[in-house]
């Protein structure tokens, strides 16, 4: 099973590389960054910080929007330009088909954390003439199981609403505010009153807590990370969760949805 | 003979999305078999339910009522694809890929091993005539280009059934000539093929059995030189006298 999944994710990756979206937006980082870096007010040497903050900051935007808008197409897209109809009528499942565009989008954005971290480790090390290497491999980690997450949730949303376009601006919308004020929720509802609080400590005991995957703050202070392997496992299994709640949602409403040819 | 695709008693309702409008029965109690190495006909006008039976036996639409069989193996089963190769009326094939990737992704799909992938897909090009154009994207294709991939991926597997939708529409007179030998030649191999398409000359030359659907119900079925014998007409006047035409 997990074979033909991979030969769909392969396709996946094959479009990917082969569109502009990408090269896009490491440009756009690229220049954004080292233009900031170039300009330094009253030599500040709070310069570094500010400049990996907002290099880390552009990468996470960056690919943020190649994770959502890539998993938002992939099922839409093979509906629109029919390629589903071949391809399903070969002996693939339903399921393998979500399994296949969630490996290919998690590796695509693998790809693209992999090009941005490195670019930000070689900006940092130009800058600081020492490397944190460990940070930078924990952060770009946690980075890409957000990524897992991020991707299973909009390929669910791809099956559920009509147009990429909406999917993606939601699922854009609610990474970036679960990932901003997620932590929040918790207070937000306790100044609440009721009915709202119990809706809103729904809400942050069942959304995904996308922050756990954000170590941005230690990597731009150089703090050693303060967490144990054990640490590092625990998150990870909990972001393998909520990917697997997703793509089992997105297969359930997928798998007995009529497709005419 | 053994029976290759079975379906028995079944039924396809739409619901339109129109409040108030009673449901829109596609298929109305259909029953058929084909045998092993028929070349079959499947034959209706637009809107009879031929399409609507095909994806039924490709697994994209859920009959309401009623079961279909590929090979002994329910359609709702991966499985049952496995010995099958599909060329829809339209292309619709991966344009960023070329056509030997199209063809290599396909051989992963049906686990062919990958020793052997690469003989097979010089085999589908060399016989659909695109061992030059192999390493080109598709979206650099002509339409009879287009139309030729298709054709390599639905033989990919070397299918024991080939299910073709309209499969000479859009094409020119050499094209449809290239479709009907390979169809020729497969029923040589002994393969069987399960085909719709509205020209009835061409299903008469290559068709041993057909059957003719109208507004859901499966109206006649028959070796096509009974059927002709026994309206005293050709094919084209049969089809026409079962779907109610005078002229």
């Amino acid at each position: 099973m997990l074979r033909k999944s991979w030969a769909i994710g392969g396709v996946v990756l094959k479009e990917m590389t082969r569109r502009k979206d990408f090269y896009v937006l490491f440009i756009l980082t690229a220049v954004l960054t080292v233009a900031m870096g170039s300009v330094n007010v009253f030599d500040d040497t709070r310069m570094v910080r500010y400049l990996k903050e907002l290099c880390l900051t552009l990468v996470w935007l960056a690919v943020l929007v190649i994770a959502v808008t890539s998993a938002a197409r992939q099922i839409p897209a093979e509906r629109e330009h029919r390629t589903i109809f071949p391809l399903l009528a070969k002996p693939v499942s339903r399921w393998e088909l979500v399994l296949g565009k969630f490996i290919g989008c998690f590796l695509a954005c693998g790809i693209a954390l992999f090009v941005f971290y490195l670019f930000f480790a070689i900006i940092s090390f130009s800058r600081e003439r020492e490397l944190f290497l460990a940070n930078c491999f924990y952060a770009f980690l946690l980075h890409w199981i957000f990524c897992a997450v991020v991707v299973a949730m909009t390929l669910l949303g791809s099956v559920v609403l009509s147009t990429p376009s909406a999917n993606a601006t939601l699922c854009f919308l609610a990474a970036s505010s679960i990932l901003f004020l997620g932590r929040h929720l918790k207070q937000i509802a306790q100044s609440m009153h009721e009915p709202l609080r119990s809706v809103l400590q729904v809400g942050y005991f069942a959304l995904p807590h996308l922050e756990f995957f954000d170590i941005r703050d230690l990597v731009v202070h150089n703090h050693p990370a303060p967490f144990s392997a054990g640490d590092l496992a625990l998150v990870t299994g909990y972001g393998a969760l909520y990917t697997t709640f997703f793509l089992v949602a997105a297969w359930a409403v997928f798998r007995r949805r009529p497709l005419s040819a | 003979m053994s029976e290759i695709l079975r379906i028995e008693n079944l039924c396809v309702e739409y619901r339109t999305s129109e409040v108030g409008q009673p449901v829109k029965q596609a298929v109305r109690n259909l029953n058929l078999s084909v045998k092993a190495g028929e070349v079959f006909g499947f034959l209706g006008p637009n809107g009879a339910g031929k399409t609507t039976t095909m994806n039924v036996l490709l697994g994209f639409v859920s009959p309401t009522r009623g079961e279909a069989f590929l090979f002994g193996n329910n359609v709702r089963e991966p499985i049952a694809r496995q010995r099958i190769g599909y060329l829809p009326e339209l292309t619709y094939y991966y344009k960023f890929l070329t056509a030997e990737e199209l063809l290599r992704f396909y051989c992963q799909i049906f686990e062919i091993p990958k020793s052997e992938q690469g003989s097979r897909i010089d085999a589908a090009l060399k016989l659909v005539e695109l061992e030059s154009a192999r390493k080109r994207l598709i979206k650099s294709y002509s339409k009879g280009m287009q139309q030729r991939v298709g054709l390599a991926q639905a033989l990919i597997n070397n299918p024991d059934l080939l299910i073709l939708d309209e499969p000479t529409s859009g094409l020119d007179p050499l094209g449809r000539m290239k479709v009907r030998e390979i169809i020729q030649r497969l029923k040589n191999e002994g393969k069987t093929v399960f085909f719709s398409s509205h020209e009835l000359g061409e299903v008469e030359t290559v068709c041993d059995r057909v059957a003719i659907l109208h507004q859901g119900e499966l109206r006649v079925e028959g070796r096509v030189d009974e059927l002709t014998r026994r309206y005293n007409c050709n094919l084209e006047q049969v089809f026409l006298k079962i779907v109610g035409y005078e002229a």
